[in-house]
C-alpha cells in the first residue's frame, strides 16, 4: 500500500461516512538536531515519524483525524472518524463552509539541496559545532552555545477533488550564541541570529554562515556588552538592522494579515488583527516605502513550497503596495467566506495537526539605499540589530522588541555599543515612519512560529533589508 | 513483521532488548513509549470551527555506548520500525564526540502511587465536548464566544537496561473560552482530571459577566499601580518562574536568580511542584519517580528541580524532572501550585462591584483582595510574555481579557490593556504580597500534563510601561 493508496483510502472512507469534501495527507518527516555547549556536544536528537491526517467537511462542519498507521483500515477508520468528528461539530453550527476553487492537479514538487544534509557526516557537524563553540569560550562567553536543525519532509496529498500531489521539503539551518553573565544580569550576541538562519535548503546554508569565523568576535562583543552604557530612554530615530526588522515584519504584519485572525477563529488564543476587510485595498499601512508580499515561490527561503496543505499552489501575491494593504493569508474556506478569491496560504506542521493560515515568505521588497548610507544620513539616534524579545498585543498593534544590541549614531556615526536596547511602538504608525530602506535583502527564516490549538510550529521565511524609522520611543526597561 | 498489538510495556522492553542484541552488554539505553488519544474542539463567532483527534504512539530512547549519548524518536512501532531506530540511535551514538557527564540510569526502584485515572474522560467522544462548547456559547447569550474543550489521555511505559520499569497512565481535561462584547473580552479558563467536572454553562456565564463588565474601557497612564492578579494572570507569573528560576540547568550555569536557602520571596508565598497532585505520570522521561517537591517555603528558596544530569553536578539526586530533549533546557517543573492563605481570606463578604463593573470580580477570593485596595488595578490575564533579562527575570508582556481599575475597595472602570516590564522575583519579594486568596485555581498549560494553580494574588506593585496608544 503506497502512500497515496493510504490518503486516498481515508479520503474515500469520509466521503462513504457522509463528508462532501475530504482531503487527506501523509507525512514522512525525519529531523536532527544537535546542540553543543562549551566546547562539548550537548545534545543529539534525530526523530523519524510518518502517519497520516484526514481532514472531513459534512454539511458546513469540519472534522479531522490523525493516525501513525498507514494500513488500509487504520485509514479507512481515521476517514470514518475524521467524518464523526464533523457531524459532532454541527451541534454548536456556524455559517455556510465554501471553498474557493483551485485546479485539481497531478504533480510533484521538491525544494532545492544541493548538499543533503543528513547525509553530512554526524562528526563533520559535531566538529563545527564543537570548534565554533569552544572558540567562543576562549574568548570569554560563559556560555558559548552552536545548534543546526535539520527537517526532511515528503508529503502526499489527495482531495476528494482529484488532487495527487507529492512534495519533498529539505529544510536546514543553525547558528551559535555567546552569553556572558554579569552580577544580576546576562548578555548575548549571536550570529547571524539567536536561532541561527534557515531555509528551504541543503547543508550548503549552514556553510555559507561560516560560524567559526565570527566565534571570537560574538564572544568578546558579549562581555563588552556587560559593561556598555544602557540604552537611553527617550524617543530618537531608530535604524534596525535586517534580522530584527525580519521578526518586526513577522509581528506586526505577517500575523496581522492572517485572514483567520482577521475572521476571530484565532480570538481566544493566537488573537484577532487590527485590520478590518471592508479596508482591503485603501487602508494606509506604511509609508510609501512599505511593499510587502507573500511569495512562497522564493528560492531556498524558509516559507516556500510548490503547494501548501490543501492543494494551492504556491502564488506570488502582494500584502501591502505602496504602503497600502491590499491582500491576506488565506486558505480556501476563510477565502470564500471572506468574498476573496484565493487561498494558498494553508500548512500543518506535521501529520498529526489539522491545516491553518500560516505565513509563507512574508518579506520587504528591497530600497535604494545601503545601510551605511542610512547612518550617514542620521544626526542623532540608534541602531539596533538581532532579536533578543518580543511581543506584542492580541491585535498585532503594540508591540515591544528587544534586541541584542545597540549602537549610538551621532552625526551620521556609529558610535558607542549600547546594552539592553529595546524599542516600542504601534504597528501603523511605526509603519507609516519608515522613511529610509535599504537594499541589502535577506530572506531570514523564522523556524519557531506558533500557532492554533494543539499548537503548531511554523517555519515562515522574511526577506528584509535594514531601514530607519523616525521618532521611535526606545529603552523601556523595568 | 509487526509488532502492533503489543502493550507499551512490551515495546519499551522490546527496544532495551534489540539494544542489548545490536549494541552489546555495555550500551546503556531507556526507552520511552507512549499512546496518546488527544482531542481538541475548538469554537470561534459561537461555532465550532475546528474539530481534531489524533491517535499517535510514540517511542523515544536514548541510549550511552562506548561513552556517548544519542536520543532517537520515532513512530513506527513495527519490528522494523523499532529496529531501525535502535540502529541509527547507535550509529549516532558512535559518532558522537565523549560524553563524560554522562549521569547513569535511574537504578531500579518503585514507582510512586499515582491518581486514579477518569476512565469516562479517556474515552471521551466529540459529542459530549460539543455540548460543554454549546453549553458555554448558550450561556454566554448575545456575546460572540470562542475557546477549546479538549481530553487528553495518555498511556506511557518506561524500561531501562538498568532493570528499571514504570507505567503509568493520565488523563486531562480542559476548557478555555472567552466572550466578546464591543471588542472587550472577558476570561474563563479551568483543568480537571475529569471531564465531567467541567461546567461549560458556569464558564461560560463567568466569562461573559467578564465581558460585560469590561466594555467602553479608558486609558491610564503608565506608572506603578497596586495589582490584583486573578489565577490566569498568576499562572504566567508561575511558568516564567519554572522555566527560568526553579530550572537546575539554569541554576548550575548562573542564569537563575533562585539562591537556595534565602528568603527571596514575601513570606506569604509557598511554591510546590505537585505532578502527582492531579492526574499525572508517575515517573519522568529518565524513568524516575515524580513526587512533589517544594521550591518556595514561606518565603525562602527552597530547591532546584533536577534531572539525572543536573542532579549529577550538583551532587544531589535527581527530582523526577526530567523532560524529552531536557539536556538542552534543563529540567523543568510544570505542576506547580502557589499555596493560598492558611485561613482564607479575611473578608470574602460578595463582590465588590456595582453598576457597569459588576462582573468583574467573579469569587469571593477576588472579592476581598479587591476589597483592601485604595487605588491599583484588577488584571484578568496576561499575554505575550517574553523575558528581557533571564538572570533578574525582567519579563515584558501585556495585560488581555479584561483590566479594571479599583479605588477605594471598588472598581470603577474598566482599563484599555497595558503592556508591562517587570521582575517576576521582584514583584513577588519580601514585603510585595500583600494578600492571597484561599483556593487555588487550576489553569491549563498550551500542552496537557502541565498546569500552574493558583489563588488570585495582591501585589504591591506592578511597573505598567505603556498603553494600548504605545
Amino acid at each position: 500500500m503506497t502512500e497515496f493508496d493510504a490518503a486516498t483510502a481515508a479520503v474515500q472512507a469520509a466521503l462513504d461516512a457522509g463528508a462532501r469534501y475530504a482531503d487527506a495527507r501523509v507525512m514522512h518527516r525525519r529531523y536532527e538536531s544537535m546542540t553543543a555547549r562549551n566546547g562539548d556536544v550537548e545534545e543529539l536528537t534525530q526523530d523519524e515519524s510518518i502517519g497520516l491526517g484526514v481532514r472531513a467537511l459534512v454539511g458546513s462542519s469540519w472534522g479531522f483525524h490523525a493516525v501513525p498507521d498507514l494500513s488500509d483500515a487504520a485509514a479507512r477508520d481515521a476517514g470514518r472518524r475524521a467524518a464523526r468528528t464533523a457531524m459532532a461539530s454541527a451541534r454548536v453550527p456556524g455559517p455556510p463552509v465554501d471553498l474557493v476553487p483551485v485546479e485539481a492537479v497531478t504533480a510533484s514538487w521538491a525544494s532545492g539541496c544541493q548538499i543533503d544534509p543528513l547525509g553530512v557526516p554526524l562528526s563533520d557537524k559535531g566538529d563545527l559545532l564543537v570548534g565554533a563553540t569552544r572558540t567562543m569560550a576562549e574568548h570569554g562567553a560563559d556560555l558559548a552555545e552552536g545548534l543546526y536543525q535539520i527537517w526532511d519532509t515528503a508529503k502526499w496529498f489527495v482531495s476528494s477533488e482529484g488532487h495527487r500531489i507529492d512534495q519533498r521539503i529539505r529544510e536546514c539551518g543553525g547558528g551559535i550564541s555567546a552569553t556572558s553573565i554579569g552580577d544580576g544580569e546576562t548578555q548575548r550576541r549571536s550570529w547571524p541570529s539567536y536561532r541561527g538562519q534557515y531555509g528551504t535548503t541543503g547543508w550548503e546554508l549552514v556553510e555559507s554562515l561560516d560560524l567559526a569565523a565570527h566565534a571570537a568576535q560574538i564572544a568578546e562583543e558579549s562581555r563588552a556588552l556587560l559593561t556598555a552604557p544602557p540604552c537611553p530612554a527617550g524617543e530618537t530615530d531608530l535604524i534596525l538592522g535586517g534580522e530584527q526588522l525580519a521578526l518586526q515584519i513577522h509581528e506586526s504584519v505577517g500575523h496581522a494579515i492572517e485572514l483567520d485572525r482577521i475572521l476571530g477563529w484565532e480570538a481566544a488564543f493566537a488573537g484577532t488583527s487590527w485590520l478590518d476587510l471592508a479596508q482591503l485595498g485603501s487602508l494606509r499601512y506604511g509609508s510609501e516605502l512599505m511593499n510587502i508580499t507573500i511569495d512562497p515561490t522564493i528560492p531556498g527561503a524558509l516559507g516556500s513550497f510548490g503547494f501548501d496543505d490543501e492543494g494551492s499552489p504556491a502564488v506570488k501575491r502582494d500584502a501591502v503596495r505602496d504602503g497600502r494593504w491590499v491582500g491576506v493569508l488565506a486558505g480556501r474556506d476563510s477565502a470564500a467566506m471572506a468574498s476573496l478569491d484565493y487561498g494558498g496560504s494553508v500548512r500543518a506542521d506535521g501529520w498529526a495537526r489539522l491545516p491553518m493560515v500560516r505565513m509563507t515568505n512574508v518579506g520587504l521588497e528591497p530600497g535604494p539605499h545601503t545601510l551605511e548610507e542610512i547612518i550617514a544620513a542620521t544626526d542623532d539616534g540608534v541602531l539596533m540589530d538581532l532579536n533578543r524579545s518580543w511581543s506584542i498585543d492580541d491585535k498585532r498593534l503594540n508591540f515591544q522588541f528587544g534586541c541584542e544590541v545597540g549602537w549610538e549614531i551621532k552625526k551620521g556615526r556609529r558610535g558607542r555599543m549600547l546594552r539592553n536596547p529595546t524599542y516600542t511602538g504601534i504597528g501603523p504608525l511605526f509603519w507609516r515612519s519608515m522613511d529610509m530602506l535599504s537594499g541589502e535583502t535577506v530572506p531570514w527564516g523564522t523556524p519557531n512560529c506558533g500557532k492554533g490549538q494543539p499548537g503548531q510550529t511554523g517555519h515562515t521565511g522574511h526577506p528584509s533589508a535594514p531601514a530607519r524609522f523616525r521618532n521611535v520611543r526606545v529603552g523601556v526597561s523595568a | 513483521m509487526s509488532a502492533g498489538g503489543l502493550s507499551e510495556v512490551e515495546l519499551a522492553g522490546q527496544v532495551i532488548e534489540l539494544v542489548r542484541r545490536l549494541g552489546g552488554p555495555a550500551a546503556q539505553a531507556e526507552a520511552v513509549v507512549t499512546r496518546a488519544d488527544l482531542a481538541l474542539t475548538r469554537f470561534a463567532n459561537s461555532a465550532i470551527h475546528q474539530n481534531v483527534a489524533e491517535s499517535t504512539v510514540g517511542v523515544r530512547l536514548r541510549l550511552h555506548v562506548d561513552g556517548r549519548t544519542a536520543a532517537g524518536s520515532g513512530s513506527v512501532v513495527t519490528a522494523d520500525g523499532l529496529r531501525a531506530l535502535v540502529e541509527r540511535t547507535l550509529a549516532a551514538a558512535r559518532l558522537c564526540p565523549p560524553d563524560p557527564g554522562w549521569p547513569g540510569l535511574a537504578p531500579p526502584t518503585p514507582a510512586p502511587a499515582a491518581p486514579p485515572v477518569d476512565e469516562a474522560t479517556a474515552h471521551a467522544e466529540p459529542d459530549q465536548r460539543a455540548d460543554l462548547v454549546r453549553a458555554f456559547v448558550a450561556a454566554a447569550g448575545d456575546l460572540s464566544t470562542a475557546g477549546y474543550c479538549r481530553t487528553a489521555h495518555r498511556s506511557s511505559a518506561f524500561a531501562n537496561s538498568a532493570g528499571h520499569t514504570a507505567h503509568g497512565r493520565s488523563v486531562e481535561a480542559a476548557m478555555d473560552g472567552i466572550a466578546r462584547r464591543d471588542g472587550a473580552d472577558g476570561v474563563a479558563r479551568r483543568c480537571a482530571d475529569r471531564l465531567s467536572d467541567l461546567d461549560g454553562a458556569e464558564l461560560g456565564a463567568h466569562a461573559a459577566a467578564k465581558a460585560q463588565a469590561a466594555a467602553d474601557p479608558v486609558e491610564l497612564p503608565p506608572g506603578r499601580y497596586e495589582v490584583v492578579f486573578e489565577p490566569a494572570a498568576v499562572a504566567d507569573l508561575l511558568q516564567n518562574l519554572s522555566w527560568y528560576g526553579f530550572n537546575g540547568k539554569r541554576y548550575a550555569e548562573r542564569q537563575s536568580f533562585a539562591e537556595p536557602g534565602a528568603a527571596q520571596f514575601d513570606p506569604t508565598v509557598t511554591l510546590v511542584d505537585d505532578p502527582l497532585g492531579a492526574s499525572g505520570l508517575p515517573f519522568d522521561a529518565e524513568g524516575t519517580g515524580r513526587r512533589a517537591l517544594t521550591l518556595v517555603e514561606a518565603g525562602t528558596t527552597r530547591a532546584v528541580a533536577h534531572d539525572r544530569r543536573t542532579a549529577a553536578d550538583a551532587g544531589a539526586e535527581s527530582t523526577g524532572h526530567a523532560v524529552a530533549g531536557g539536556a538542552t533546557w534543563g529540567p523543568m517543573a510544570r505542576n506547580l501550585r502557589l499555596s493560598g492563605a492558611a485561613a482564607g481570606p479575611a473578608s470574602a463578604v460578595g463582590r465588590s462591584t456595582t453598576g457597569t463593573t459588576a462582573g468583574a470580580v467573579v469569587d469571593a477570593d477576588t472579592a476581598a483582595l479587591v476589597a483592601g485596595v485604595r487605588r491599583g488595578l484588577l488584571v484578568t490575564d496576561l499575554w505575550y510574555t517574553r523575558v528581557l533579562d533571564p538572570k533578574s527575570l525582567v519579563v515584558t508582556g501585556l495585560t488581555r481579557n479584561g483590566v479594571w481599575l479599583v479605588e477605594d475597595g471598588t472598581v470603577v472602570r474598566a482599563v484599555r490593556d497595558l503592556r508591562f516590564t517587570e521582575s517576576y522575583p521582584r514583584a513577588l519579594g519580601p514585603g510585595a504580597v500583600l494578600g492571597l486568596g484561599g483556593r487555588p485555581v487550576r489553569q491549563p498549560d498550551r500542552v496537557d500534563g502541565a498546569w500552574w494553580a493558583a489563588p488570585p494574588v495582591r501585589l504591591a506593585s506592578w511597573h505598567f510601561t505603556g498603553g494600548a496608544s504605545g
